[in-house]
């Protein structure tokens, strides 16, 4: 009877793993059954390469390279302010922050983290879009805030993965706090570090609701970095709720482009993490 | 001439009281090892001479400690203390960088910059630790990827690096294989003519191969201090002589 139990209840942990594995094959499946065949009658490279998304002509433009492009400029823009002071929070936070201070420091990081996109949003309308415009520039700021908590906890975690025996041996040699933290502690963990970067990079890339708010969403090629921009992901949310037929494919199109980029970014994080560890 | 005079030292980490009323004179130029059972104070003191005591919170100490006549807690900037005392620790702390950066990263730091002089500091590190016929053709390959025994030479050539003036060993040996160990003991000889040594050990035969003077530790307190052959051959006080025969520790 015991061991029948036993059985049951390996079968229902293993039912319950199953679940997510589904989940992702089935969002696979969805995403490549509706989205490809729009990708071929559109032409792969005229989806891709297309400079000009106009769904409504006559006849229409399924050009997604705005959007490409406008991911890409928001996610680096985001990456660039992001990074550094995302890196930076986590050496304080890791190595120099007294525990005092760290017993606020830490919740306040993780309330970051848990807060709505759509709170963002609203933060980014009242105050990031009457300094810079619903632009690049915008969607750069917000997202560099909300990829914080992810950068700063995953680089955290790999600075205080650090043996504190490379401090003391810098510190030996007559190197101050700061250059032993910068030269030795900080190049010890890059690979974690970089691993958070990365993460940083899926988060930026796969936003919506606030980019969305910020971003001034014009489909169009940037032109400036105070100009309004699309992002892949805008471009879906926008458009869905009102698209058919090749317009709808396109749209689901645009999200295997966005999958294939996460995909990216998941692959290099593993190889990161597991460079790191051995 | 002495290199470290210590007056009345006292040290607490926390309520503990770790080293009681140390008064030590340090000659230049020679071997001195500190033995003593565990945590008798001999690391911690070691410790104090560059330092290192200061990471550790709640650390406090009393009276003073004089490096060739500065007071090395109150005249002197602590990096430039611990670029004239460099210290060998117990375990190997190599950084996760090449062999040569390594070496290159004391220098570096106190403003080292040309590649031909690193170069050559590197070279002439390697050279008095005795280990550059064995890595010269791997200069930048990891450090971390050497043998136990030489990464503790290593480490000894990265201390030499910075030029000190003298250079302390925790237990340098301790985690080492007994040929690596004899091998470091021969180069800890010949560093003499050029470094003042101060060596914790664990290994009484090792105090007495190497070192000119010996002091035993006790309860955080210095029991005896003298030549080390008198030390071994003729010591004075009964808790002395009940060590080193082995009648405890």
């Amino acid at each position: 009877m015991n061991k029948s139990k036993e059985k049951f209840m390996a079968a229902v942990f293993f039912a319950s793993a199953l679940i997510s594995i589904l989940a992702v094959g089935l969002i696979c499946v969805f995403l490549f059954v509706n989205g490809i065949p729009a990708l071929f009658k559109i032409g792969t490279l005229e989806f891709l390469g297309g400079s000009q998304w106009s769904p409504m002509d006559q006849p229409a433009y399924y050009g997604i390279l705005p959007m490409i492009v406008g991911s890409l400029y928001v996610t680096a823009g985001a990456i660039i302010l992001g990074v550094p002071i995302g890196v930076l929070s986590s050496i304080f936070m890791a190595w120099i922050c007294p525990p005092r201070l760290y017993k606020w420091i830490k919740p306040a990081v993780d309330l970051l983290a848990g807060i709505p996109s759509v709170v963002y949003g609203f933060f980014g309308i009242a105050i990031i879009v009457p300094l810079t415009g619903n632009s690049i520039v915008s969607a750069s700021i917000l997202l560099g805030i909300m990829i914080l908590p992810t950068v700063i906890s995953i680089a955290e975690s790999a600075l205080r993965a650090t043996p504190r025996q490379y401090y003391e041996g810098a510190l030996a040699l007559g190197a101050g706090p700061y250059r032993s933290l910068f030269y030795v502690v900080l190049p010890a963990a890059k690979n974690g570090i970089l691993a958070a970067v990365v993460l940083g990079i899926g988060r930026a890339i796969g936003e919506t609701m606030a980019v969305i708010m910020v971003a001034g969403n014009q489909a169009r090629m940037p032109v400036s970095l105070f100009k309004g921009v699309r992002t892949l992901t805008a471009n879906i949310v926008i458009e869905m709720g009102y698209a058919a037929d090749l317009h709808r494919g396109a749209l689901i199109a645009t999200g295997v482009v966005l999958f294939v980029f996460i995909l990216i970014i998941n692959i290099s994080f593993s190889a990161l993490v597991r460079k790191d560890r051995g | 001439m002495d290199c470290f005079t210590i007056d009345d030292l006292n040290l607490y980490y926390g309520g503990f009281h770790a080293l009681k009323n140390i008064n030590l004179e340090i000659e230049a130029g020679k071997i001195t090892s500190f033995i003593g059972p565990s945590g008798c104070g001999k690391s911690s003191l070691l410790k104090t001479l560059n330092r290192m005591n200061d990471l550790v919170e709640d650390c406090r100490l009393t009276g003073s400690i004089e490096l060739f006549g500065e007071d090395i807690y109150k005249d002197m900037d602590v990096n430039t203390l611990r670029k004239r005392v460099g210290m060998v620790f117990q375990k190997s702390n190599l950084f996760p960088m090449s062999i040569y950066d390594n070496i290159a990263f004391g220098p570096r730091t106190h403003g080292v910059k040309a590649k031909y002089a690193l170069d050559e500091i590197v070279e002439n590190s390697l050279r008095s630790a005795a280990l550059w016929d064995e890595v010269k053709d791997r200069l930048k390959k990891p450090a971390l990827a050497l043998s136990g025994g030489q990464q503790q030479r290593l480490c000894i050539a990265r201390a030499l690096a910075i030029s000190p003036e003298v250079l302390l060993m925790d237990e340098p040996t301790s985690a080492l294989d007994p040929i690596s160990t004899g091998k470091i003991e021969e180069l800890v000889l010949t560093l003499k003519k050029d470094y003042s040594i101060i060596m914790v050990t664990h290994n009484m035969q090792q105090a007495t191969r190497i070192s000119d003077k010996t002091a035993f530790f006790l309860f955080g307190e210095v029991i005896e201090y003298n030549n080390t052959d008198r030390l071994f051959s003729l010591p004075q006080d009964k808790r002395t002589e009940d060590y080193i025969t082995g009648r405890f520790g």
